[in-house]
C-alpha cells in the first residue's frame, strides 16, 4: 500500500501547538501567542557567571582555596573541584537550556549547600582565615539572594504564561485574502461578528480602544496597538500595559489550496485576572471559550460570503451571546411585532 | 397571524403569533397560499428530532405571494408568486457555488450546536428544530424567507399551487434520489417507500430512463399510485419476502440501484427485527429504525448504488458493512439541494412530462392542520399527502 502523504500539522486549540506552515508569514513572534521564553536576560547572565566560576575552580583549585580561606582543610581542593563541576553543569544548563528559569532553582540549591559547608568551616576558623571565610560567606550569601530573586521571578513569569488562555482556530472563507484582510483590518468591523465586543474605536492606524460587554452590564475596556501589519497577509495586535485583561492576537490570511478562497487563521491569548473580574471574564467566555471564537469566525465568514450575520427566529439577534445560550422557540417574538 | 405550532410529542396546534418581519437585507416576507405536511414533519410530530421547543412553527414546504422584500432582494417584488425551497442557502459559500445548497455553510445560525451532533453543520431548514437554525416554518399565514434572492422560484400563473408546492421538497427530493442512481438504459431501480417522495422518486426514475421500477411498501393504496403514476411493479413487504422477490424479478442480479425513501421511522414485516429497533429507539440507544436501508444494501446488485433520501437524524445500528464493502456498493446521500432542481423540474411540469400533484390526497384549511397531522400519521382515509390552504 502506498505511503500516505505527510499530513500538515493540525492547528488545534492547545496552548503549545502553533499553526502549520504559517509561522514565517509575518514578521513578529508574540510571546503571548507563540510561547517563547520571556525576555529575561538574568538567568543566562547567571549562567555565564557559573561557567566562569566552574572553570576557575577546576583549573586553579589551590589558589581559590587560599583566597576563600578554606585551604587548611584536607578535603578543600576536592570540594572546590566538585563545586566547580557543579557550577559548570548549572552554567551550561542556564546558558543553553530551554527553560533557564527552572535551572535557577538548582543554583539556589547549590548556593544553600555552599553556605552550609561554609558555616560549618567558619565554626573552626580563627584570625585571617576566619576573616576570609566570612567574606566568602557574605559573597555567596549575596549571590544566593540574587539567585533566589531571579528564580522566583522566572517561576512567576512561567506561571503567568501557563495561566494564559490561548486559542488557535481557523475558518475557510470563499473570498480573496485581500478581501478578508481589508474587512478585518478595519478594526471597527470586529464587533459586527465578535459577540463579546461592544465596540472598537480606531484612534489611528496603530492604536485602538476596545470595549467588551460583560455579564450584568459590566464592561471591560482596554487599549491595544497593532504591532505587525502585513497587508493582505496578517495582522497582530496586543493590549497596551495597564489592561485589566492583558491579551494579544494575530490573524493570518492564507490562500486556501485548490482555489477555495482564504484560510483565516486566528490566534488569541488572554490572561484572565483573579477575583470578581476574573469570574466575570470566565463567565463572558463561557466554559468553552474556543466555541465562542469559532462562532465569531463563523459570523466573520457569513459577513464576507453572505453579506450579513444570519438571523433566525430562534436566534434573532445574530450575535448575542445570551441568544446563543437561551435560544427561544422558532416563532416570531413579541418584540418583533410590526 | 395563525400558525401551526409544535406543542410536544404528537401534539400540534394552530395558534396566534405575531407576523414575521424582515431581519436581514436579503429577506422576503411571503403570504402563504399553500403549504404541505411532509413525512419528515411526522418525525418532528413523533418527537424524534432533538432541539424542538414548544411553540415552534412547523412547515418547510410552502408557496405564496411575496408581500415585502429587503433592500438586497432585486429579483423579486411584492406580488410575485413563488415556491420556496426547504433548505435555506446563501448562494455564495463554496458549497452553494458547487450546487450543494442543503449543506450551505452560512445559513444555520446555530451551527455550533449542529456541529456537536454531526461534525459539520448542514444548512438551516424552515421549521425544522433549533439544531437546523431555529427558523419559523411555513404552515402559517406568512413566512420570512432568508436569502430570498437565491431560493424562491417564480411560478407562472398557469401552474396550479398543487403542482408548484411539490417543488419545495418532495418532487426535487424524489428526483435527486433517482438522479443519484446514475441510471443507464436497461436498468432496474427499486424504491423503498411509497410515500410522496418514494412515488416521485419512482416517477423520476422513469423520466431518467429506467427500464423497470419496483416500489416496496405496505399500504395497497400507495402501491396502487406507484403502479398508476410511475408504471412501477410493486412489492407489499407484509405479504412477500422482499429480497427473494427482487432476486426473482431481476433473475438473480438484484436491482441496479436502490432508493431508500423511508428514513428513520421505517416499519418492517419481521416483528422481531421491528421490536428490536423500536426498543433501541425508544431507549435512545439508537435514533433510527433503518430497515429499509439494511434491506436496500442487501438487495442491491454487486457494484450498484444505494441512494438515501429518507431522513435520518442520528446513529444507525447493525449497518451491514460487510455486504456493503464486499460487494463494491456505492452509497449516495443528501438532503435535497432543492435550489438546483426547481427550475428544470418546473420546465418538465410545463412540458407535460409529469404532474407531481398525483401524490396529493388531501386538501384542507390551515386551521385543520392538527387533523391533517393525525390522518397522515395514521394513514387514515388513504392519506398520502396533505396540503393546507391558507
Ligand atoms: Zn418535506
Ligand atoms: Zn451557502
Amino acid at each position: 500500500m502506498a505511503e500516505p502523504p505527510p499530513r500538515r500539522r493540525a492547528d488545534g486549540g492547545h496552548a503549545e501547538r502553533r499553526g502549520p506552515d504559517v509561522d514565517h508569514v509575518d514578521g513578529v513572534r508574540l510571546p503571548e501567542l507563540d510561547g517563547a521564553p520571556p525576555k529575561n536576560a538574568l538567568p543566562r547572565t547567571l549562567g555565564w557567571l557559573s561557567l566562569a566560576l566552574g572553570v576557575g575552580a577546576l583549573a586553579e583549585p589551590t589558589p581559590l582555596a587560599r583566597l576563600t580561606g578554606v585551604d587548611d582543610s584536607p578535603a578543600a581542593v576536592a570540594v572546590i573541584r566538585a563545586v566547580g563541576a557543579r557550577e559548570l553543569s548549572h552554567g551550561a544548563a542556564l546558558v543553553a537550556g530551554r527553560h533557564p528559569g527552572g535551572w535557577v532553582w538548582t543554583r539556589v540549591l547549590g548556593d544553600a549547600m555552599d553556605l552550609t559547608l561554609l558555616g560549618r568551616a567558619l565554626a573552626h576558623r580563627r584570625g585571617e582565615r576566619r576573616r576570609r571565610l566570612a567574606l566568602t560567606t557574605a559573597v555567596i550569601a549575596g549571590i544566593t539572594a540574587v539567585d533566589l530573586a531571579v528564580a522566583v521571578a522566572a517561576t512567576r513569569a512561567r506561571r503567568a504564561r501557563d495561566r494564559m488562555i490561548r486559542i488557535s482556530l481557523g475558518v475557510t472563507v470563499n473570498r480573496s485574502p485581500a478581501d478578508a484582510y481589508r474587512f478585518w483590518r478595519d478594526l471597527e468591523n470586529l464587533p459586527r461578528f465578535m459577540a463579546h465586543l461592544e465596540s472598537v474605536r480606531a484612534d489611528d492606524l496603530r492604536r485602538s480602544h476596545w470595549i467588551a460587554r460583560g455579564p450584568a452590564g459590566r464592561h471591560i475596556e482596554w487599549d491595544a496597538e497593532i504591532i505587525d501589519d502585513q497587508p493582505n497577509r496578517s495582522v497582530a495586535w496586543r493590549s497596551l500595559p495597564g489592561a485589566q485583561v492583558p491579551n494579544a492576537g494575530r490573524v493570518r490570511f492564507l490562500p486556501a489550496p485548490g482555489d477555495r478562497g482564504t484560510e483565516v487563521r486566528v490566534q488569541l491569548a488572554y490572561a484572565p485576572p483573579a477575583g470578581s473580574l476574573g469570574r466575570a471574564v470566565a463567565k463572558l467566555f463561557g466554559e468553552e471559550p474556543e466555541q465562542q471564537v469559532r462562532d465569531d469566525l463563523r459570523r466573520f465568514k457569513q459577513m464576507l460570503e453572505a453579506g450579513e450575520v444570519v438571523r433566525s427566529d430562534g436566534s434573532p439577534n445574530g450575535i448575542s451571546v445570551r441568544q446563543q445560550v437561551m435560544q427561544r422557540p422558532a416563532q416570531p417574538l413579541p418584540d418583533t411585532r410590526r | 397571524m395563525k400558525a401551526t405550532a409544535w406543542m410536544g410529542t404528537d401534539h400540534v396546534k394552530v395558534i396566534d403569533v405575531p407576523d414575521p418581519k424582515l431581519m436581514n437585507a436579503r429577506d422576503a416576507i411571503v403570504k402563504i397560499s399553500t403549504t404541505a405536511i411532509c413525512g419528515s414533519d411526522l418525525h418532528l410530530y413523533h418527537g424524534y428530532i432533538p432541539a424542538m421547543r414548544k411553540g415552534d412553527i412547523l412547515g418547510h414546504e410552502f408557496m405564496g405571494e411575496v408581500v415585502e422584500v429587503g433592500p438586497q432582494v432585486r429579483n423579486l417584488k411584492p406580488g410575485d408568486r413563488v415556491v420556496v425551497p426547504f433548505p435555506i442557502a446563501c448562494g455564495h459559500c463554496s458549497s452553494c457555488q458547487r450546487g450543494l445548497y442543503s449543506v450551505c455553510e452560512n445559513s444555520n445560525p446555530n451551527a455550533g450546536i449542529a456541529e456537536k451532533v454531526m461534525g459539520h453543520s448542514p444548512a438551516g431548514i424552515f421549521g425544522y428544530s433549533h439544531l437546523l437554525g431555529g427558523y419559523a416554518g411555513g404552515q402559517a399565514e406568512y413566512a420570512r424567507v432568508p436569502f430570498a434572492d437565491i431560493g424562491p422560484l417564480k411560478v407562472p400563473d398557469e401552474i396550479p399551487d398543487d403542482q408548484a408546492v411539490t417543488l419545495a421538497d418532495v418532487f426535487p427530493t424524489g428526483y435527486m434520489g433517482a438522479e443519484m442512481c446514475d441510471i443507464k438504459p436497461g436498468q432496474v431501480i427499486a424504491v423503498w417507500g411509497a410515500g410522496p417522495v418514494g412515488l416521485l422518486a419512482a416517477a423520476s426514475a422513469r423520466l431518467l430512463g429506467a427500464e423497470r421500477v419496483i416500489v416496496i411498501d405496505r399500504f395497497p393504496y400507495r402501491l396502487r399510485l406507484a403502479e398508476q403514476h410511475a408504471g412501477a411493479e410493486t412489492i407489499n413487504y407484509e405479504h412477500t419476502d422482499v429480497l427473494d422477490t427482487l432476486n426473482e424479478l431481476t433473475a438473480g442480479r438484484g436491482p441496479d440501484a436502490c432508493i431508500d425513501a423511508v428514513g428513520l421511522e421505517g416499519h418492517h414485516g419481521n416483528a422481531a427485527i421491528y421490536a428490536y429497533d423500536r426498543a433501541k429507539q425508544a431507549t435512545r440507544t439508537e435514533t433510527e429504525r433503518p430497515f429499509a436501508l439494511r434491506e436496500a444494501i442487501l438487495a442491491c446488485r454487486s457494484g450498484g448504488v444505494v441512494s438515501v433520501i429518507g431522513a435520518y437524524g442520528g446513529v444507525v445500528d447493525k449497518f451491514p458493512m460487510g455486504a456493503f464493502m464486499n460487494r463494491s456498493l456505492t452509497m449516495r446521500t443528501g438532503q435535497c439541494h432543492v435550489q438546483r432542481y426547481t427550475r428544470p423540474l418546473l420546465e418538465r411540469i410545463q412540458r407535460g412530462e409529469i404532474d407531481p400533484s398525483f401524490v396529493v390526497s388531501h386538501r384542507m384549511p390551515l386551521r385543520d392542520a392538527p387533523k391533517g397531522y393525525k390522518i397522515f400519521q395514521k394513514k387514515q382515509d388513504e392519506c398520502t399527502k396533505v396540503l393546507l390552504k391558507v
